[in-house]
């Protein structure tokens, strides 16, 4: 700041276009397909990653509209029973590893954490770049197996079927090891720019909850992946040489895989939940334009689920063998786990107590969320005692379940982080009022796509079947309707904002009123986001602050 | 020498480098994580099959074995006097020891794959190489698969770790590397010793626990 502008009144001495707005943007500042494909810039790589996890959504969408309009009726509707189970292998893999573990990271994390470290890049831009480069290749891996064969193991490539199964296993194996070395990258580069590259000021315990559900997610990438990708390469070389490290002929231990899947795969739960839970209390905040009730409380259960959910894997195995003992010790693990979510949905609630609440469309997600949520939580707790699981395992009552975490959390999560930053990312503002119908339409299609799959399940249909007996057929119909709804819902949230993208309203610096420390600088940010590091005198949440004085106790011009 | 190019996210040079080795760091975290899943494997199957891994282990050869890790160990060795002497700006020092540990990796690797070459002979396989009908009982090759899974993986990793020797090697000779900048030596050689360090486990499991 200048000498000549110290006299003037705070309001005046701030660009009102937000710090850093004289710099072109980050989108404008260079021009040329080269300029994106080689770039280093963190948001123009979240903008990639954002261009390819939505093209997977879909696909992985469309595969699961598919199942669900064979599931119409009892006998074959639209495709043959092979089809039906290469396209749920498909619809799982395409989501857990192309969608639902890289999304809310590599998209909102790569565009918001650096602004909210109040740095100009990551640590490792190039090494951004590589990961980006790394997850395409994967998903052309994956799709590559899906074209010369598909697989119909199912996600979870349980041995002793995936090494036998005719289709491109190892392929799909190798894929998924490489999207591993993708997160693995992103994660060493979160954990590392948070470490070292906060504003002057930005303590720990000043930084946004959203970089601390990162970091922990961050966490859980690194020691969880090698795992993951260890035993699926196992099983490729099973498929691909017959190594034969499970192959009951050679010794093997085919339950021994399914420990070392959910070693990592219970924490992959977690990979795809914990980043919603970033996003979620960056929106509770804004929204109610309250400090949460505990910074505290939902930084340090990040951290508690993350070291937690190593400790719970075996629940996914009580039919597959297990003593009493463990089985016990493994649902009373997963239970305390629950215990540091309740203690986030109960902070987030209580963040909302004398709030001035806004309803806009990422506070509807929120709601959405919160409710979604806790009920899959709660079916959670359910599935997690041994006696209830017996008669669950397998069925559609742990496929609504889990879909309630995943596509009831972490979906609904980034569709409220796409909202909430999109003037951020693109400086324009969307249609409000088309945003809070699709988010409704997305929340009853919902809601008609899975609660129907609980009562299934307790009726005892099993999941991965083709054809299921005619009484169940009423409840696989509303579900499909409510798939279907869903679809559509999605498709009018996207259309809303892409068509934002070229008529929306111009966004100011900060049009939410946020304290986070990413609305300080322009919408959108110039290329180096700040034109000076910041300097941080205050937390993110400081709303008994006027936002003069918030702009001012964060100075980046 | 040319100093460190101070990036623009960073503050400081001095950031900047406990960035790399952070980043190092967390990333051998992972690496452990990557072989722990195998010594899980390796110590249930173990406990399933005690005398027929006792059986499959007889093949292995101990002397071979130690002298592979008297090599790794040298190696290591050499590797923290070159990041030593580079810090004292000896960049030149520093190359020939960076050069004299790839070349223990390549001993490390020629013993490793003469031995290889005895197992073949003597038809002690991982268990895709088997027909049905002549191969031992189950927990044998299930401890010779492991066998040859994990001391493959490591060699893989001995590779890599040579080709990072190699390029922190050419650095130091051409004097890109000294006092004012050597987080690449430093960072090659942390991974060159995690390397070391799962021989050192893969060690007294497949060659000493007979």
């Amino acid at each position: 700041m200048s000498d000549a502008t110290l006299g003037m009144d705070a309001d005046a001495r701030m660009d009102p276009r937000g710090a850093g707005a004289t710099h072109p943007d980050y989108m404008r500042a260079e021009s040329g397909l080269r300029s994106w494909l080689l770039t280093k810039d963190h948001k123009r790589i979240a903008l990639m990653f954002y261009g390819a996890v939505l093209l997977f959504l879909g696909l992985g969408g469309i595969f699961a509209l598919i199942l669900r309009t064979e599931l119409l009726t009892p006998e074959a509707t639209i495709i043959d029973p092979a089809t039906y189970n290469q396209m749920f292998t498909l619809h799982g893999v395409t989501m857990v590893w192309l969608f639902m573990i890289p999304a809310i990271p590599t998209v909102f994390g790569n565009f918001a954490l650096p602004l909210m470290l109040g740095a100009k890049d990551l640590a490792f831009p190039r090494l951004n770049l590589l990961s980006f480069y790394v997850y395409v290749a994967s998903a052309v891996i994956i799709l590559g197996a899906m074209v010369a064969g598909g697989a119909d193991t199912g996600w979870t490539f349980y041995v002793p079927y995936s090494s036998t199964s005719p289709t491109a296993v190892t392929w799909m194996g190798i894929g998924i090891f490489v999207n591993g070395m993708s997160s693995i990258m992103t994660a060493i580069n979160f954990v590392v720019s948070t470490h070292t590259l906060r504003a002057t000021g930005l303590r720990w315990q000043r930084l946004p909850l959203f970089v601390w559900a990162i970091y922990g997610t961050s966490i859980i990438i690194l020691f969880a992946t090698p795992v993951l990708g260890l035993s699926l390469v196992l099983v490729a070389l099973d498929h691909g040489l017959g190594l034969g490290i499970f192959d009951p002929r050679y010794g093997g231990d085919p339950v021994l895989f399914q420990h070392l899947f959910w070693f990592y795969s219970h924490p992959a739960v977690y990979i795809m939940i914990l980043p919603a839970f970033a996003v979620i209390s960056e929106v509770v905040c804004t929204y109610s334009q309250r400090p949460p009730a505990s910074y505290r409380a939902i930084a340090y259960s990040s951290l508690g689920i993350a070291f937690g959910g190593f400790f719970t894997w075996g629940h996914h195995m009580f039919v597959a063998g297990m003593s009493e003992f463990d089985a016990g010790a493994f649902g009373g693990l997963s239970m305390f786990v629950a215990i540091f979510s309740a203690i986030k949905v109960f902070t987030w609630v209580a963040t909302l107590r004398g709030g001035s609440i806004a309803f806009q469309t990422p506070m509807l997600y929120f709601l959405w969320f919160l409710f979604l949520f806790v009920f899959g939580g709660m079916t959670g707790v359910a599935v997690a005692t041994q006696s209830l699981d017996v008669h669950w395992h397998d069925g559609y009552f742990v496929v609504a379940h889990f879909h309630f975490i995943m596509v009831g959390g972490t979906l609904t999560a980034f569709l409220a982080g796409a909202h909430y930053w999109f003037p951020k990312m693109f400086g324009k503002l969307y249609d409000e009022r088309v945003g809070l119908v699709a988010s409704v339409a997305v929340f009853i299609g919902f809601v008609f796509t899975f609660l129907p799959q609980f009562l299934l399940g307790n009726a005892g249909m099993p999941r991965r079947y083709y054809s299921y007996p005619p009484q169940y057929q009423w409840l696989n119909v509303l579900s499909t309707g409510g798939a279907w709804l869903l679809g559509a819902a999605l498709l009018l949230a996207l259309v809303n904002l892409v068509v934002a993208l070229k008529w929306g309203r111009r966004a100011g610096p900060n049009p939410w009123g946020s304290r986070s420390f990413e609305w300080i600088t322009s919408s959108p940010p110039s290329k180096h986001n700040f034109d000076v590091t910041p300097i941080i005198e205050r937390t993110p949440y400081d709303y008994h602050l006027s936002e003069e004085d918030a702009r001012e106790r964060s100075r980046a011009s | 020498m040319s100093a460190v190019e101070l990036a623009d996210q960073f503050e400081s040079v001095e950031k900047q480098e406990h960035a790399a080795r952070l980043g190092m760091w967390f990333f051998l975290g992972s690496e452990t994580l990557l072989f722990g899943g195998l010594f899980a494997l390796y110590a249930s199957y173990r406990a399933m099959y005690p005398f027929e891994f006792h059986q499959a282990l007889l093949h292995n050869d101990t002397m071979l074995g130690t002298v592979n890790t008297l090599v790794l160990i040298t190696s290591s060795f050499t590797v923290a006097l070159a990041v030593h002497y580079v810090r004292m700006d000896r960049s030149r020092l520093a190359a020939l020891l960076l050069g004299l540990s790839t070349a223990f990796g390549v001993t490390f690797l020629v013993i490793k794959f003469v031995e290889y070459g005895d197992h073949i002979r003597h038809h002690v396989l991982p268990a895709g190489m088997y027909s049905m009908a002549d191969s031992p009982p189950g927990g044998v090759v299930m401890g010779q698969t492991l066998y040859w899974f994990m001391t493959a993986l490591h060699a893989l990793h001995v590779v890599a770790g040579m080709i990072l020797l190699g390029i922190a090697a050419v650095g130091c000779a051409r004097r890109r590397y000294g006092r004012s900048r050597f987080i690449v030596v430093e960072n090659s050689g942390l991974y060159w010793h995690l390397v070391d360090i799962v021989w050192i486990f893969l060690w007294p499991l497949f060659y000493l626990a007979k």
